[in-house]
């Protein structure tokens, strides 16, 4: 029904434009450079071009850490794109930077995608109206190298965090000075490792990481309880050390860590390992058996410039590229699992034993809303480093830590 | 040639004391060989494979050029390449040109305000970059020239410094010269383009190798103003691209060789040239 | 004398006017007048009103677009922020041990390597190179360097000679003088010709009439190679120091994960100034932070000026 609705648009808004305009319309597409997203994309982009030749679309990529940077500048300056990609939690940022604007609900209709698309897409709606629309949703699971733990004597992935720290004690590799020479497990919170503790570690130990209305709630003993595991792996455990391979993935991928914990996202950059078999596994649950995971996604926004026949066209690439079709391609290019609920829990999917892990997870998953997530990221880097690096306890520098969040998340409220 | 008296000169007290001698050789030399190590191990492991990288051998057991390769498929470094040698080499002529003008101008006529334009320029050295681009860069935003050629280069386009070394420069030249082309009938740009000018070409070889370098390594500004990959220079891009590599040691190395590799080569060609010139400057400056 | 010419000129102008055409002297004044006029307009333009603008926006709560008045609050909040004044320790730490480190050992370097003859041209090229490099590509090679075993060459060389590994950038007390030492390593070509220049200029003869008063080597250089190189430290001094003061490149393609860390232990006033201006468009608190940049590198320089003057 809604399928032929959307047909039924596409047909009517490709006649308009074939009786308007005779000329090719450009629009400008624009994400961060992570290799398999440009290579899907690219794939996307050509499909697209070629079932509406009246409109040519251009890619344009930044580098991940100046995105939020570019995008902002850009359009200060007048020169956004038509269509770009976002983080689900820097929706605030750039609707402050009047980079986007709200989906138009003829086009997308709201109870549609209340249906369609897995709940966490709430995360980008704002008073009513949507903001962007995923092609992928993302979460979490504990990737291993098998080679390592057979060579360790483990035959099985861990299921509990306890199990986890032995399985990587005995995975561990040091040399004659002491040194880790390949890790157990892969500390990293730069990479995931934030995303894991804040949503699931905290979790586990008993607490929130957020109340209701979006004000810090970790500073607590379930917080404290979490944050001393986590940075004891690296102290008391011995298991990893961050900084080692200068990032967990890169750690992994070289085969120098048994265990790391990553998203979706990554699996299209390991998957031409060849060195080493590797496995993907449910994040391990806790003593009780409570299960956590972090869900997150880019979203695809129409820029706040874009009007007139640059906006029919965005909206019409908008749609392909969260049509079932599109999540097909990412998820077999990037690895990402589709945002539509029919799209991504087919038979084929939940007996993937890679897809499986990481489909489960999507069941009791959590979304964080970040108001300014480079800078609540850094601020949970900081809190692990004061506890690694200057040896401060871990209720103070949680203490710490939640002041200095909660601060920005007043800040963005003025 | 007159260096080379001083020295001879010098090294007969210094040939008395042999033994240290030797010793300062050698420990001179030993410096300079780990001046120049990060740059061999750079060189190294771009010429090896990802397997190999953690080994520490200087040597590579297999060396190849497929990373490099690798890096210039895409066509992406040679864009920037391009870009940093456009951009750098636009500044320096225009630097050339204008900060001699300039400096000739200060040097050698007389009018009301001259020695106050002249301070006030020379007091545009105390203003340092990091303050104007918060302007420069709302400037550009306005005048759309973000991500535009002329946007990265517009700042440097003349210097307090260049119009100071050639206003040095151009005060030793005698006036005797300027005054029989003026009784030749040249006019005033002729005398200084073809008259002063060649008198002062160490002066302009040595401002135009510090533009030019200065130019080709510069990060803060042109990481600011540029936007897309297709207008990144060199120091820009190779910043990105590691960020890019997920961490492949080997070919951010190539990336970083491959931005190295066209001053050593300049340098290596014109050695003497480039160490007078730098020498030049620095007493004068 | 010069304000005297100018009103000849500028009589000459007007009597030439009053005339059929200028005088020799009045056509100068005015190609002088045309061959400055661009310039005027680029350093008005391009220097000083930015310069002002920049004050002015330091008395603002400027973002990307507009702004109103607000006084010293700038000022105020700088003086409050924990993370300034660790920036501000920061950047002093770069400038008082990277200046005098890379000065005293570029001074021995060039002292010793002006009596070499054998492959002098070699060794200076071994020492100048690093100068001609791109900071932002070799701060890379660096940052392999120091990273922890089994990938880095610095911790894989300390363990083979069986000694404990180092933290690098990933502690709070060694990475700062890890990213002053590629700083240190880039500039000491540069300072080792000036000097090297500066030697040379001294004339051989004082050196023979030293040596005929029987002053030794030692004396030699106190007495007469050091006075004599003074103009020569100055420019070093405030050369370095302003370069010192001013580090960026290194810091930030160093720490790039992390930019400025970990835990802002290694973050520079320009770093600060590149994140409060380009990551949260916080326009007027950065133009405050460049104020303040401003006044160091002139307090800074001034004072060296002053103290190296003095006879």
């Amino acid at each position: 029904m809604r399928k032929r609705f959307m047909l039924a648009g596409l047909i009517a808004g490709i006649s308009l434009l074939a009786s308007t305009a005779a000329q090719a319309v450009e629009i400008q597409y624009w994400q961060y450079v992570f290799e398999t997203r440009v290579t899907a994309m690219d794939q996307l982009i050509k499909n697209f071009e070629a079932a509406n030749p009246d409109i040519t679309v251009t890619q344009t990529t930044f580098p991940y850490a100046d995105y939020q940077t570019k995008v902002i500048a850009a359009q200060a300056a007048g020169q956004g794109p038509d269509v770009l990609q976002f983080y689900y939690g820097w929706l605030d940022q750039f609707r402050k930077g009047g980079v986007l604007q709200p989906l138009d609900s003829a086009a997308f209709p709201s109870d549609a995608i209340k249906s369609d698309f897995f709940g966490i897409v709430d995360a980008v709606k704002r008073d009513g109206a949507y903001y962007g629309l995923p092609t992928a949703v993302r979460s979490l699971a504990l990737f291993y190298n098998k080679n390592l733990l057979k060579e360790a004597g483990i035959t099985e992935p861990p299921k509990t965090l306890d199990e986890l720290v032995a399985d990587a004690k005995k995975a561990t590799k040091t040399d004659g000075g002491g040194n880790i020479t390949s890790e157990g497990l892969t500390l990293d919170f730069a990479g995931q490792d934030h995303q894991w503790w804040r949503e699931v570690l905290v979790r586990q130990f008993g607490g929130t990481p957020y109340d209701d209305k979006g004000n810090v709630a970790y500073n607590d003993d379930a917080g404290a309880k979490a944050l001393t595991w986590y940075t004891d792996l690296q102290t008391k455990e011995k298991v990893g050390s961050i900084g080692f391979m200068d990032e967990g993935q890169a750690a992994f991928k070289g085969g120098l860590a048994a265990f790391t914990i990553d998203g979706t996202f990554r699996l299209g950059a390991f998957k031409p390992i060849t060195d080493f078999e590797w496995g993907v596994t449910e994040l391990p649950a806790n003593a009780e058996g409570v299960h956590s995971n972090f869900a997150s996604y880019f979203a695809n926004g129409i820029g706040a410039g874009s009007t007139g026949e640059k906006k029919a066209a965005a909206e019409k690439f908008l749609t392909y590229i969260t049509s079932p079709e599109a999540m097909q391609i990412w998820l077999k290019v990037v690895g990402e699992l589709p945002a539509r609920k029919a799209a991504a829990l087919t038979d084929a999917n939940l007996a993937d034993p890679i897809y499986a892990p990481f489909l489960k997870g999507l069941d009791y998953a959590h979304t964080t809303v970040f108001v300014d997530e480079a800078a609540q990221r850094q601020g949970a880097i900081d809190m692990v480093n004061r506890v690694v690096l200057d040896n401060q306890a871990p209720k103070d520098s949680l203490a710490q830590a939640a002041t200095a969040e909660q601060a920005i998340i007043d800040k963005s409220r003025q | 040639m007159t260096a080379a008296s001083p020295d001879h000169q010098r090294s007969a007290s210094w040939r008395a004391i042999r033994p240290g001698r030797i010793i300062a050789w050698t420990l001179l030399f030993i410096g300079g060989l780990v001046m120049v190590t990060p740059l061999l191990y750079m060189f190294s492991t771009s010429l090896k494979s990802s397997a190999q990288v953690y080994d520490l051998q200087l040597i590579p057991r297999a060396p190849s050029f497929d990373n490099y390769i690798k890096v210039l498929a895409d066509g992406t470094f040679m864009r920037w390449f391009f870009n940093s040698l456009f951009v750098a080499t636009a500044v320096t002529l225009s630097n050339v040109f204008f900060d001699s003008l300039v400096g000739y101008t200060l040097a050698k006529f007389e009018f009301r305000g001259r020695y106050f334009i002249f301070l006030a320029i020379l007091s545009t050295l105390m203003i340092p970059t990091e303050m104007l681009v918060i302007p420069w860069y709302l400037m550009s935003s306005k005048l759309g020239w973000l991500d535009t050629y002329w946007g990265i280069m517009f700042p440097g386009m003349m210097t307090a410094f260049g119009t100071f070394l050639m206003r040095q420069f151009f005060l030793t030249v005698p006036d005797d010269f300027l005054e029989a082309a003026r009784i030749d009938g040249l006019n005033e740009f002729t005398i200084w383009w073809k008259v002063a000018m060649p008198l002062v070409a160490p002066a302009i070889s040595a401002l135009a190798i510090f533009t030019f370098l200065g130019n080709w390594t510069a990060f803060f500004w042109p990481l600011i103003v540029t936007t897309s990959n297709t207008l990144y220079t060199i120091p820009v891009g190779i910043s990105s691209f590691s960020d890019a590599q997920d961490t492949k040691w080997e070919m951010i190395m190539t990336g970083a060789a491959l931005a190295t590799i066209p001053t050593l080569v300049v340098f290596l060609v014109l050695q003497r040239f480039i160490v007078r010139g730098v020498m030049l400057a620095g007493l004068k400056g | 004398m010069a304000a005297n010419t100018g009103i000849n000129s500028a009589g000459a102008t007007r009597k030439g006017r009053a005339g059929f055409g200028l005088t020799l002297h009045g056509r100068r004044v005015v190609w002088a007048w045309a061959f400055l006029a661009l310039p005027i307009v680029f350093y008005c333009w391009i220097r000083f009103y930015p310069t002002l603008q920049a004050f002015w926006m330091s008395l603002t709560d400027a973002g990307l677009t507009g702004g109103k008045f607000i006084g010293l609050a700038n000022y105020q909040k700088l003086l409050t922020d924990p993370i300034f004044w660790k920036v501000f320790g920061n950047t002093f730490a770069y400038l008082l041990i990277g200046a005098p480190t890379s000065l005293v050992l570029s001074f021995i370097i060039a002292y010793y390597l002006d009596r070499v003859r054998v492959m002098h041209g070699l060794i200076r090229a071994l020492y100048f190179i690093p100068f001609l490099t791109t900071a932002a590509a070799v701060a890379w090679v660096w940052r392999w360097f120091y990273q922890p075993i089994p990938v880095g060459v610095i911790n894989g060389l300390l363990s083979h000679l069986h000694l404990p590994a180092q933290q690098f950038l990933r502690s709070t007390s060694q990475a700062l003088p890890s990213i002053m030492v590629t700083g240190i390593w880039a500039g000491l070509g540069f300072q080792i010709i000036i000097f090297l220049a500066g030697l040379r200029a001294i004339p051989t003869t004082y050196y023979e009439a030293a040596r005929i008063d029987g002053l030794g080597e030692w004396a030699i250089l106190r007495k007469i190679t050091l006075p004599l190189l003074k103009p020569t430290m100055v420019f070093l001094v405030v050369f370095s120091s302003i370069g010192f003061l001013r580090i960026f490149d290194q810091v930030f393609n160093m720490t790039h994960n992390d930019p400025g860390g970990p835990l802002s232990s290694t973050k520079p006033l320009v770093l600060l100034i590149y994140q409060t201006a380009f990551s949260s468009y916080d326009m007027g608190y950065a133009a405050a932070q460049t104020v303040v940049l401003f006044t160091i590198l002139l307090v800074v320089s001034l004072l060296q000026l002053y103290v190296l003057r003095k006879p």
